[in-house]
């Protein structure tokens, strides 16, 4: 019954991903477009929860169904809401894709097949990472220890690489003025109701932030989700207000102190003869030395996914536009 | 026992009005007739299979989180019920005021009005 | 029972992407989507629970949240900047 239930699921999700893309690409209007793009999000999202891959469906729906449809949006209103599309039909082009297409499907049958248990990637270094888990960081979610503590040197890069997009974003379209301008009064059911909301959002980001290491969450799923209260705000009420709260000028600082507080924790390890993100170095317990450790560096990855993501969204709503 | 029945009625009944939700959004003629159809799935259904899946679970941290989830959907459902309403009122689609029995009715009354002062 | 629930519950997500799909003007569209949010919320619960998800309730409580602000989005936008004309 579970079994023919996940093949039921499987396929049906499979289905509509590929409806979603088709009329996606077919349709002219933009906005509507975008939203198709948000809910196949949802559906990429589900798929992976029926793979058991738990972190990357939370942060797959934060981010592609959340924050990626409000930047699309944003950038929409700037250029124009109908594809400019010609319709012109290439034998040539269709003859290449299909020539590609069939020599990828070639190359995948090489694969071994998906779930096996003599794969390479499950011998090799997957029962490794779960021992060494239980042994010595001591926390349920594995996901989480192995991207803060055994590859830890590679999610400063990926910290880096997203504070450097928030900086690049700056660089071309700068922060922006809005002046603050009151909302007609028709929205005051919406005032009323989102207000509580933003304070669950908020609420709602910091638990994923600190129980990132018993479930699933993390650092870089709590920014998004923490941003994402902002700009609810800034949505119900207005970006100028929204930038009376939170200044634009104080967010590229925040996005640097994030990855400054990773790169600190690394540096104490340095400043302690052990390797550099070593975090037995930070406390008399190993164990508790990591913990210590996946939470500072979980903190600053919050605090750079955070500013970078309120930082292009306020970038993208401050370019002036004609009204 | 009873619990597993209740939850299994809920469950099943969450599934009917969710079908009747859908079929009501595809088939009914008009904007805002879709609207009432669909905040059937939001209001009425989602609670019941999530008051199913709890009586399942029983009384952990999972089903105090369900609850917290059935207050979310029912509050913020309705105001993007009532949020598309006022935006489509205000750009102008109209709802459809005819259908066919209206107007066969209308018809039938003008031939029966015309029919009395002919005699 | 709770398969009954899974299917009834795929079925309308279907039957939600058809009306995306065809919906004339775009506020049907919009609502399409929105419902189809909430429906991705139901199926994650109850298929969560029967396939035996971990964590699944923390990842229906954030969809939950982030359809109601990319509905929210999508209604600000679109008013803002496509008042009349090119509504379909």
């Amino acid at each position: 019954m579970i079994e023919n239930l996940h093949l039921i699921i499987d396929v049906c999700l499979l289905a509509f991903l590929v409806l979603i893309a088709f009329a996606a690409i077919k349709i002219t209007n933009l906005f509507v477009a975008t939203m198709l793009f948000g809910i196949f999000s949802f559906v990429a999202a589900l798929l992976f929860l029926d793979l058991d891959a738990v972190d990357v469906a939370f942060t797959e729906a934060a981010v592609g169904a959340g924050f990626s449809t409000v930047l699309m949006l944003s950038a929409l209103r700037l250029t124009g809401a109908i594809e400019n599309a010609k319709h012109r039909h290439s034998l040539l082009g269709l003859f290449i894709v299909g020539l590609t297409g069939a020599a990828l499907i070639y190359g995948v049958t090489d694969f071994p097949n998906m779930g096996d248990a003599n794969a390479p990637v499950q011998l090799h270094l997957a029962p490794e990472f779960i021992a060494l888990t239980q042994e010595k960081i001591d926390i349920p979610n594995v996901v989480t220890a192995v991207l803060a503590s055994f590859r830890g040197y590679d999610t400063f890069g990926e910290t880096v690489v997203i504070f450097s997009a928030g900086v690049a974003v700056l660089l071309l379209l700068g922060s922006g003025h809005v002046e603050p301008k009151r909302e007609p009064e028709q929205n005051m059911v919406l005032w009323i109701v989102v207000k509580p909301f933003i304070a669950l959002i908020l609420i709602f980001g910091l638990y994923v932030q600190f129980h990132g290491d018993f479930g699933a969450g993390g650092g870089f799923q709590a920014g998004v989700i923490f941003a994402s209260g902002f700009i609810l705000y800034a949505l119900v009420f207005g970006e100028g207000y929204a930038r009376k709260v939170v200044p634009a000028s104080i967010l590229p600082r925040f996005a640097a102190l994030g990855v400054l507080i990773y790169g600190v924790t690394g540096l104490v390890s340095l400043l302690s003869n052990k390797p550099f993100l070593d975090y037995n170095a930070l406390s008399s317990n190993p164990v508790s030395g990591q913990h210590m450790g996946i939470l500072l560096v979980e903190a600053g990855v919050g605090l750079a996914v955070f500013s970078t993501v309120l930082l292009i969204f306020y970038s993208f709503s401050g370019v002036n536009h004609n009204e | 026992m009873i619990i597993s029945l209740l939850s299994d009625i809920c469950l099943l009944l969450g599934g009917i009005f969710t079908l009747t939700g859908a079929i009501g959004l595809l088939r009914l003629p008009d904007f805002y007739s879709r609207l009432h159809g669909a905040s059937v799935t939001e209001s009425l259904a989602a609670p019941l299979l999530i008051v199913g899946i709890m009586l399942d679970t029983g009384l952990t941290l999972d089903s105090a989180k369900l609850v917290l989830i059935i207050v979310i959907m029912v509050v913020s459902n309705p105001t993007i019920t009532h949020a598309l309403c006022r935006a489509a009122a205000h750009s102008g689609v109209t709802p459809k005021m005819e259908t066919k029995n209206t107007k066969e009715k209308q018809s039938q009354s003008e031939t029966e009005i015309s029919g009395k002062e002919s005699k | 029972m709770i398969a009954a629930a899974i299917i009834a519950l795929l079925i309308t997500l279907a039957l939600t992407l058809i009306r995306a799909f065809l919906g004339p003007n775009i506020y049907d569209r919009i609502l399409a989507v929105n419902s189809f949010g909430t429906k991705t919320v139901l199926l994650i619960i109850v298929a969560g629970h029967a396939l035996g998800w971990f964590s699944y309730v923390d990842i229906a409580l954030m969809y939950a949240l982030v359809n109601f602000v990319g509905t929210l989005a999508v209604m600000r936008f679109f008013e803002q900047y496509d008042p009349q004309g090119e509504q379909s």
